[in-house]
């Protein structure tokens, strides 16, 4: 890899030991992906921050970068962390999880990264324009931030992005490339997904049978930002796809035209929805996954309060969103109806099987998939509205 | 003898080696306070990291990986040197916050030529190893 005078100087340590090590660490990347250069990125989400997945081991490590007074040259948000900062204590996160995760936290917040604890940069207004070079962790924001916004990422490791913060810079390999960014697997929706519960179900389908290949899908109807969040997080979910096309829906359409096709039906996506609900009645509904939009948490409010229902609710978002529900008058309708509105986490992350729910209803091929395995779930997977009428209980 | 490869963390080390066929997971593979291998899978499973001149084909499993491998050097039970088949992100990016000495992509295959115990020198300035 080609290093500029200013690169070669980070990497012997002119700028200090912090920047030499992200340094190395990028050209170590660099060297292994056949990078031939550095690129600029705009923008840095760093993932690694629940100190459920992260333990003392990464807990050491981002604070010895912070003692090393490392700072970000880039804008950098952050990924959520395993509690909300403020209401942990309300909902039963023990003492001894709560201050090592605000230590993390801190340590984060000192080298100047931004205290977003988003999944969903993209709902709080950081959206890289077409073309643009970014680093971003979470497998749902890079899916969402190549694919509906036409930025470009690779989906970038805790390490690596924090180390693309320090440098402003990420090794130019990958999905930053022209050439990798090409589908070649037409899938042909000849069945109704216009939901944001059936885009979730064809992502979770689609993104087995393709597995990190770019799938681009034309006869889906009602392509939005939020139907395309939940396709997006579940095909990054069950096969790490980073990159997807929806035929005039997505700013870029790549399709080689040597590619394969395959045809989804509704019978699929029926045995689909039957395969992904282990669990029959759920003591527990959570929503925001990935975070919730407030147009959602509005849909949230309004359904728990006409239906009445008599089980916990949990909704999950952004700080800035919470705040701006808050201020709608949102979070009182849903927390006077026996719900939650929670900020910094989210469900994967948050302690919901040691409170003791054994099933739990999603409206989100990404929960659906993720909470089995992290948490020994049972599922519940249905729309949000489906899962308000008490449907399978 | 010295043969060719590539460096991807500097620093040069001398050591015997642990060979393995099996990819590592250093979360959940490795015990960080012992340096012990306890993946029930890996064929090199009881036998212990510390001190050696790690060969194995690749890095697998959770980017968490990275930071055990730093945990097993700040208790002194971190591997001296890694070889492996073709590196990847999380074992080469532990190798660097760990600072232990890595090559991959020797021009023989390493399990031919290494057993272990053997005595080698890793040199990951010049991306070569000697025995």
């Amino acid at each position: 890899m080609m290093l500029t005078e200013i690169e070669e100087k980070m990497l012997v340590g002119e700028e200090g030991p912090a920047v030499q090590k992200a340094m190395e660490i990028l050209v170590a990347l660099g060297k292994i992906y056949n990078a031939k250069k550095m690129i600029p990125v705009t923008s840095v989400q760093v993932a690694g921050v629940s100190y459920k997945t992260m333990g003392d081991a990464g807990l050491e490590f981002i604070e010895d970068f912070a003692s090393k007074k490392a700072k970000v040259k880039v804008p950098t948000y952050i990924n959520p962390a395993g509690m909300d900062k403020l209401r942990w204590k309300e909902v039963g996160v023990p003492e001894w999880f709560a201050r090592k995760q605000i230590r993390l936290m801190n340590a984060y917040e000192s080298m100047g990264m931004k205290p977003t604890y988003s999944c969903t940069p993209y709902h709080i207004g950081i959206r890289p324009k077409v073309g643009e070079h970014i680093a971003w962790s979470e497998s749902n924001a890079v899916s969402f931030a190549n694919s509906v916004l036409g930025a470009r990422t690779n989906r970038e490791g805790g390490p690596s992005a924090f180390s693309a913060a320090l440098v402003g810079k990420t090794p130019c390999y990958g999905l930053h490339l022209d050439e990798n960014r090409i589908s070649n697997v037409l899938i042909k929706v000849n069945a109704d997904v216009s939901t944001r519960f059936k885009y979730g179900v064809l992502g979770a389908l689609v993104g087995k049978m393709v597995k990190g290949k770019i799938p681009a899908f034309v006869g889906v109807t009602n392509a939005n930002d939020i139907t395309m969040k939940y396709l997006g997080a579940a095909m990054a979910a069950s096969g790490s796809v980073p990159l997807y096309y929806v035929k005039s829906a997505t700013p870029e359409w790549k399709l080689s035209d040597d590619h394969e096709v395959i045809e989804i039906d509704d019978q699929m996506i029926n045995d689909k929805i039957k395969e992904m609900n282990t669990g029959d009645a759920p003591e527990i509904i959570t929503m925001g996954c990935p975070h919730a939009s407030l147009e959602e948490i509005q849909e949230v409010a309004g359904m728990i309060k006409s239906k009445k229902i008599n089980k916990e609710v949990w909704v999950f978002t952004a700080r800035q969103i919470f705040d701006e529900a808050k201020e709608k008058g949102y979070v009182k309708i849903i927390e006077e109806n026996g719900g939650k509105v929670l900020a910094d986490t989210c469900m994967v992350v948050s302690p919901l099987y040691e409170m003791g729910y054994r099933c739990v209803g999603v409206n989100s091929g990404k929960a659906a998939k993720y909470l089995p395995s992290f948490n020994k779930q049972k599922i519940k997977y249905n729309s949000m509205n489906q899962l308000f009428e008490g449907d399978g209980d | 003898m010295i043969v060719k490869g590539r460096s991807i963390v500097k620093g040069i080390v001398s050591g015997k080696v642990l060979i393995t066929k099996d990819p590592i997971s250093f979360l959940g593979g490795v015990d960080p306070s012992t340096g012990e291998v306890i993946d029930p899978d890996n064929e090199a499973k009881g036998q212990n990291v510390a001190g050696k001149i790690l060969v194995f084909p690749r890095g697998k499993g959770s980017t968490v990986g990275s930071y055990v491998m730093l945990q097993l050097k700040k208790n002194n039970v971190a591997p001296l040197g890694i070889i492996n088949v073709e590196a990847e992100t999380i074992v080469a990016v532990g190798a660097i916050i760990s600072e232990i000495p890595f090559v991959d992509n020797l021009e023989q295959d390493p399990f031919k030529l290494l057993k272990n115990d053997q005595l080698i020198t890793v040199n990951g300035n010049d991306g070569t190893i000697e025995y």
